[in-house]
């Protein structure tokens, strides 16, 4: 499944910020590689010197041991001090919030998935979806996070570091994509059972390609283009599906859920779960307890004759 | 080191000191099971302390040993996230609460009134009273998670996950009043330690002559009475919010989550350090002992613990920097946490000096120090790393700070502690460990730790988080993750030959004498194992190098009653003998006391009514213990100015 490849590592920075930081840590490293040899060097040294038998004890010896140790603390304290203005000096500049006007996504965390909501002025032009931000190359994207239940973070390594998302708590978190390709980030923040299985995907693409997307994301959802598909519908819409997900342009409006107006369109389903195919689908929906112990979505006994009508429907809602 | 002559003592000697047997009897008046249960021993006490705790260990690396067998491979289904949830919660739980802090205490209690040259600890009766309650909290948290009630909201508890809401059923009420437990049985033992320090030292023993294992002691024991209290606030306020349905937590009620978080690692931080001070303590007499000279510099060596213990409460936000810190805070949180790295650093230096200047005796305790110092210096170095805030915020939850704290604790603390193990346990059961297997112990342990922990280093990096049951195939996380594991095997190897290490030498080993190393600190003048009264009479001391400045002959100040259990107190600052104190016989009171707080707690988790009924309940226990005895202030004789004590340094 190399198609679902997508880089996650702090390793590999791939906005502005997580670049910074990226040369931070290598700075951060390599002075901690050379205190490190000098301790040991010292260490197993002192340790295992050869020893004259009539070694000088006095006491102008421990003098000198004296001096040689206010020598280290004062190197310890200049070492600590030039990280400690670096660190400070990055992190200022990186809290500053850039002025210029930046694509706004409202991230909110749920046991477990993400909801995603582009804000925008007009009101029909917001987009929701879930588990999939997408992002234009270049702009800074600010992420206002909250949480519908309990603590999560979210952390995309190669695009920055993270932020916890808080019950009654109101956090922000942007960066500024530089390099296009797939991203994943997985919830930071222990938030129950499937903790392991709530992740997410970053596309940074170029801003003709996201602005095709995110009009496509603004449509209603697709009308049944033949009957098998329009009885899928019927099912969503009669059957426990409706309940906890929406689906614009219909009358299934829950909340509880993952909104699933444009789902066809997502490359994961169950929040990085599984990769979204039709067998996927149909495991997930029949029983999904199975693949994500503990999930809050409740197993479904369909007919199979209605399951292929529903997985024909969903299939398309691109 | 000058040999000084023994210090004019005029006190006259009030029985024979000689008389052992008559000692024996009074510090031993009864036998048998019910004795045992009755035992106000420190060092039965201890040794029961320390078994428990070394039991919950193991329970702690079996933990351990399931989470790397289920991380081995990508989606393994060697266990469900419901098991895996609480098998982590409950290896943090018992590496924390029941294993780390309170060994290091138990190792105090064994060897703090040994070393002042005490007959016993300041106050028995509580010292058994906190044993007991330890042992019940551990139980019960264990009952639990044996009957599948283990808690699963992680070792650190965070809300609104562990409140009512998300957390349902009794498992976060388990947790939240073994944390009770724990903080009862760790500030008695604390105050314990203070007292026994500070009241109960041998004559002339003045605070700048104090080994640095009781400077430790003292500093972690101050700051365990400062850190208890806000964890013993968080928790109780999160038992109200799960028990009676109070608001604290909850932020549709004007509570605030993030409270938990302040309280939690304003205990939290510290705690490290609290794990951690106490086997600096260790290592320094370790260095002390295996190069033949004192440490250098002993006053930086007890700034640097005090300087350690302060600093240690300014940095607990730095677990929090991802939940939006203002740039004030931070940038403080940060200099605070930048700069430990500074009194720690001094003092390894210091260690380094002192093997550079000495001898060393290459025997297992000294190569579990040279293990602290390669693994530790590791930890400390990520600990710089992450007390940079852009740094932290890539770095925090993930592996890499799995790998930062297990080479912190594994390094600041496991690694000291089997060096102490070594080193005092032929003072505790009278024979030496087998250095053959000690070295295959440390070898073992050390390669273990570094091929497990090494890598996480990397795989946080590359974005695992921390808590996960399982991760997919298409992360990549496979490979490191199954080196890590290989790693685990090679650590349950190592501790296996400690076991081995452990029950061979038990009976087998070596018989030590009272003073195997040569070591100059006073429990090496007793027999070992001590006898129940430690020592006959109490050792004067007369400078820094403790016994190295005697010969074959031990000065002693005679005058305390054979026929009664009287200890010697003395002054806070210089040690001067100002008091003959009668101290409390065999109850068992404590047990029977500690019966009761444990069903009051318990059952507290059920109903609040279990709280009068118990506080009602303790009357009895309570009676038992405080009945005043006559002869105990019969007999308490005041000294002051009875006696002089002149010594050079």
């Amino acid at each position: 499944m190399t198609w679902l490849q997508a880089a996650h590592s702090a390793l590999h920075p791939a906005s502005a910020q997580a670049d910074r930081v990226g040369r931070l840590y290598n700075f951060l490293l390599i002075v901690a590689v050379l205190v490190f040899v000098a301790v040991m060097v010292a260490a197993l040294w002192a340790a295992w010197r050869r020893r004259p038998i009539d070694e000088d004890t006095s006491p102008a010896r421990d003098a000198r041991a004296h001096r040689v140790i206010f020598a280290g603390a004062a190197a310890t304290v200049a070492i600590l001090f030039v990280a400690l203005v670096y660190d400070l000096a990055l992190g200022r500049s990186l809290t500053r919030r850039a002025t210029r006007e930046m694509l706004t996504v409202r991230i909110t965390g749920h046991q477990w998935w993400w909801e995603v909501e582009y804000e925008d002025p007009t009101p029909q032009n917001r987009v929701r979806t879930a588990n999939e931000l997408h992002v234009p190359v270049g702009q800074t994207v600010a992420l206002k996070l909250a949480s519908a239940d309990v603590i999560h973070s979210f952390w995309a390594p190669s695009l920055g570091g993270k932020k916890d998302l808080i019950p009654g708590h109101h956090n922000e978190l942007w960066f500024t994509p530089t390099e296009p390709g797939l991203y994943r980030m997985q919830c930071a923040e222990f938030c129950g059972l499937q903790h392991a299985y709530m992740a997410l995907e970053v596309v940074v693409e170029d801003s003709k390609k996201f602005a095709q997307w995110i009009n496509a994301q603004r449509k209603p959802a697709a009308t049944p283009p033949d009957t098998l598909t329009a009885r899928g519908k019927l099912v969503f819409e009669s059957g426990p599906c409706a309940t906890c997900h929406a689906i614009a342009g219909t009358s299934a409006a829950g909340t509880i859920g993952p909104d699933l107006t444009h789902i066809a369109s997502r490359r994961w389903l169950a929040s990085g779960r599984l990769g979204n195919t039709r067998a996927n689908l149909a495991g997930w929906i029949v029983d999904p307890q199975r693949i994500k112990p503990g999930v809050l979505m409740p197993s479904n006994g369909l007919e199979p004759a209605d399951l292929q009508a529903l997985l024909n429907y969903l299939a398309s809602l691109k | 080191m000058t040999a000084a002559s023994p210090p004019v003592i005029d006190l006259p000697p009030a029985v024979d000191p000689a008389d052992h047997a008559r000692l024996r009897r009074t510090y031993e008046p009864i036998r048998g099971f019910y004795a045992w249960l009755a035992s106000v021993d420190h060092k039965s006490i201890a040794k029961r302390y320390i078994a428990t705790c070394l039991v919950f260990f193991a329970l702690g690396g079996l933990e351990a040993a399931v989470i790397r067998a289920q991380l081995s491979r990508p989606e393994n289904g060697l266990v469900g996230p419901d098991t895996y949830n609480q098998v982590f919660t409950m290896h943090g739980t018992t590496m924390m609460f029941l294993f780390a802090v309170p060994i290091m205490q138990a190792m105090g209690l064994y060897l703090v009134p040994l070393m002042v040259g005490a007959k016993e600890t300041a106050f028995p009766r509580l010292n058994a009273l906190g044993y007991w309650v330890f042992l019940i909290g551990g139980v019960f948290i264990y009952t639990g998670f044996f009957l599948n009630a283990g808690a699963d909201a992680g070792w650190f508890a965070y809300v609104p996950l562990s409140g009512p809401e998300y957390s349902s059923g009794k498992r976060v009420d388990i947790w939240a009043q073994m944390i009770t437990f724990t903080e009862i049985a760790a500030l008695i033992a604390a105050l314990q330690t203070i007292a026994t320090v500070l009241k109960l030292r041998a004559p002339g023993m003045s605070l700048n002559r104090m080994p640095l294992f009781l400077w430790a002691q003292l500093v972690t024991a101050f700051m365990v009475i400062f850190a208890m209290p806000s964890v013993a606030t968080g928790s109780l306020f999160l038992s109200f919010d799960r028990l009676v349905g109070s608001q604290f937590y909850n932020p549709a009620e004007g509570g605030d989550a993030l409270l938990w978080q302040h309280l939690f690692w304003f205990f939290g931080h510290p705690e490290v350090y609290i794990i951690f001070i106490p086997a600096l303590g260790f290592i320094s007499q370790i260095v002390t002992t295996f190069t033949r000279r004192p440490v250098v510099g002993y006053p930086v060596m007890v700034l640097a613990l005090l300087v350690t213990a302060f600093m240690s409460f300014g940095l607990w936000v730095h677990h929090m920097f991802a939940t939006t810190v203002p740039q004030l805070g931070s940038t403080f949180f940060t200099a605070a946490s930048t700069l430990i790295a500074v009194p720690t650093g001094v003092q390894i230096f210091c260690w380094i000096a002192t093997l550079w200047l000495g001898r060393p005796v290459w025997r297992t305790p000294l190569l579990f120090v040279m293990g602290f110092i390669a693994v530790f210096t590791i930890g400390g170095l990520t600990g710089v790393m992450v007390a940079s805030v852009p740094f932290d915020l890539q770095a925090h939850d993930s592996y890499f700070v799995v790998a930062h704290l297990h080479y912190v604790l594994l390094g600041g603390a496991v690694f000291p502690l089997f060096a102490a193990f070594y080193y005092w346990f032929p003072k505790i059961t009278g024979r030496l460990m087998n250095e053959r297997l000690g070295r295959w112990n440390f070898w073992l342990l050390f390669v273990g730790v570094n091929v497990t922990f090494f890598p996480m280093h990397r795989l946080g990096l590359e974005g695992m988080t921390r808590r996960v049951y399982t991760y997919l195939e298409s992360t990549g996380w496979g490979t490191l993750n199954l080196v890590s594991s290989v790693g685990a095997v090679i650590i349950v190897a190592g501790m296996a030959v400690f076991v081995v290490n452990l029950a061979r030498s038990w009976r087998g080993g070596a018989v030590a004498g009272a003073n195997p190393w040569d070591a100059d600190t006073l429990e090496w003048a007793t027999s070992s194992p001590p006898p129940p009264y430690n020592f006959a009479d109490p050792i004067v001391v007369t400078s820094r190098s403790g016994l190295w400045a005697y010969g074959d002959e031990i000065p002693v100040l005679q005058g305390l009653r054979t026929d009664l259990p009287q200890v010697l107190v003395t002054t806070v600052m210089d040690a001067e003998p100002v008091l003959r104190h009668i101290h409390p016989s065999p109850t068992i009171a404590p047990f029977v006391m500690a019966v009761i707080i444990g069903a009051m707690l318990i059952g507290g988790i059920f109903t609040p009514w279990a709280y009068p009924a118990g506080l009602v309940a303790i009357g009895v226990p309570w009676l038992m213990w405080a009945w005043p005895r006559r002869r105990s202030y019969e007999h308490q004789e005041e000294l002051k100015g009875t006696f002089s004590l002149e010594a050079p340094i």
